[in-house]
């Protein structure tokens, strides 16, 4: 069993070990979700804190229903409504939330960092949820489940990460989880979104996109984020979709058995094509699913980390 | 201090005593269409594997043979940390079913708890019976065995090793002295 983390803060200070026995985990508890009974008593009496600095509407559900499923009692704290408003910092706010005697926080925050952080003085257990343009670990997890879920494997895979990989935590997670679990990483997108610094992180970076999904196995869609972009780096929304956009034209110089991966939220006829979305190759709503399952067993895997436990 | 090894049963002894439980679990139970095995992850997969063979002979039909992984479900996860998951996976619907659970060794009975909410989560069945090839005693649960193959008295620090063919060993029992 190669788990002894308290928190998960990022990808990149995972082993390929580490990865897989969430994955391992994961697959018990994706089992679970599919009986009658969907909830197992592993966290009972713990007290989970959605901390999301940072509006969130499919991650945050997704933690919470996977406390839920484990039985954890779950408390939802946003930005919106919250004394940050105030004017109270987030170190205050968070040693608030554990003089609750939170036992797990899960922080979302536009600060790279942010998690670490917190993590360096709460007794409890920190889950990035994502921070920044820097990580969003369990997205990276449940990405690479499902790769492995449909192809069996990791290791050799061709995936092309397509679209804002700048500003992506997601793609930087996700380069992070399959570089080290072996597939080959290609990253394409508007040279001011996808520069060549990237292949110092071991990936391919090509600015065609008929060269970058020619040979791939998975094709990994990011959505073209207007709220991160400081300033115009592409002409227009229209221009990126005749560049870059997934169409059937281009799925037609793709391998036949490639897979179409997507975080979400789409945006329907600009990264993607509307019918691409919703046909055979695209495992978008599979995703969702397993996304679940890992965040149950990330939960369930910090809180059995926990230091108290790893002292006996 | 030096550990002590010893082997307490051997391949024929163990093969006695499984065709015994077997009978026994055949005496108990009439009809083969009401009984699901389910070994518990890791120990008891095995005995249930070589147990539903030897019934699926006695009966003359094959009898379904499951596993559940109880880590889900443990009330010590606090104290020990996450273990590793392995499948509960059980052929048929238990609803309805007698269910034979099967481990190698019973000790505290804090696992048989745990497998038996375990199989609540997956329904309703007729009833559970415990089969346990050692019974080693120090029980810290109200949980009592219906087939043993073995009660052996032991120390709370010693270890019973149960090894079988199924699991790449060598059909024996020992017991471990710290």
């Amino acid at each position: 069993m190669s788990w002894t983390r308290k928190h998960l803060l990022d990808i990149q200070s995972l082993s390929a070990a580490e990865i897989e026995t969430v994955l391992d985990t994961a697959r018990s508890f994706k089992a679970v979700g599919e009986r009658a009974i969907k909830k197992v008593p592993a966290l009972r009496g713990k007290t989970v804190v959605n901390l999301f600095i940072e509006p969130s509407t499919r991650t945050r559900i997704s933690f919470e229903l996977a406390a839920h499923r484990l039985s954890a009692d779950v408390i939802n704290f946003s930005a919106e409504a919250s004394s940050l408003r105030k004017g109270e910092t987030l170190k205050d706010t968070s040693r608030t939330l554990e003089a609750l005697n939170a036992d797990i926080i899960i922080v979302r925050h536009s600060a790279t960092g942010a998690p670490h952080f917190l993590s360096r003085f709460l007794a409890a257990s920190v889950i990035n949820a994502g921070d920044g343009a820097h990580e969003h670990p369990t997205q990276a997890l449940l990405d690479v489940f499902t790769i492995r879920e449909c192809k069996g494997k990791i290791a050799g895979l061709n995936v092309t990460i397509l679209g804002d990989i700048l500003y992506s935590r997601v793609a930087r997670s996700g380069i992070w989880a399959l570089t080290k679990l072996g597939a080959r990483v290609t990253l394409c997108g508007p040279s001011t979104l996808v520069p060549k610094v990237f292949e110092k992180l071991g990936c391919r970076v090509v600015h065609d996109v008929e060269e970058a999904v020619r040979e791939a196995d998975i094709i990994n869609l990011l959505r073209i984020q207007h709220e991160r972009q400081r300033r115009t780096m592409f002409p227009s929304i229209g221009e990126y979709t005749s560049l870059f956009g997934l169409n059937k034209a281009r799925m037609a110089k793709t391998r036949p058995d490639v897979l179409i991966m997507h975080p979400g939220p789409i945006n329907r006829g600009v990264e993607i094509d509307s019918s691409l979305a919703d046909g055979p190759q695209s495992v978008i709503l599979n995703q969702v699913t397993n996304g679940l399952a890992v965040r149950m067993a990330v939960l369930f895997l910090v809180n059995g980390g926990s230091e108290a436990s790893l002292a006996q | 201090m030096a550990s002590t090894f010893s082997i307490v049963i051997g391949p024929d002894a163990l093969s006695r005593i499984l065709t015994r439980m077997a009978h026994e679990i055949a005496e108990r139970n009439h009809d083969p269409s009401e009984v699901v095995l389910v070994g518990i992850q890791r120990g008891g997969v095995g005995a249930a594997d070589r147990l539903g063979g030897l019934l699926s002979q006695i009966w003359g039909v094959t009898v379904p043979t499951g596993t559940v992984d109880v880590g889900m479900h443990r009330d010590d996860l606090d104290q020990n940390g996450a273990r590793e998951m392995h499948p509960t996976a059980i052929p048929v619907d238990i609803n309805s079913k007698i269910v034979v659970l099967i481990d190698d060794v019973l000790f505290s009975g804090r696992t048989v708890r745990a497998a038996m909410d375990s199989l609540a989560d997956l329904g309703r069945p007729k009833c559970i019976q415990l089969a346990v090839l050692i019974d080693r005693g120090q029980r810290e649960l109200p949980i009592h065995p219906d087939f043993v193959g073995k009660t052996m008295k032991t120390a709370p620090d010693e270890r019973v090793r149960v090894s079988l063919k199924e699991d790449g060993g060598d059909d024996t029992v020992g017991l471990e002295k710290a």
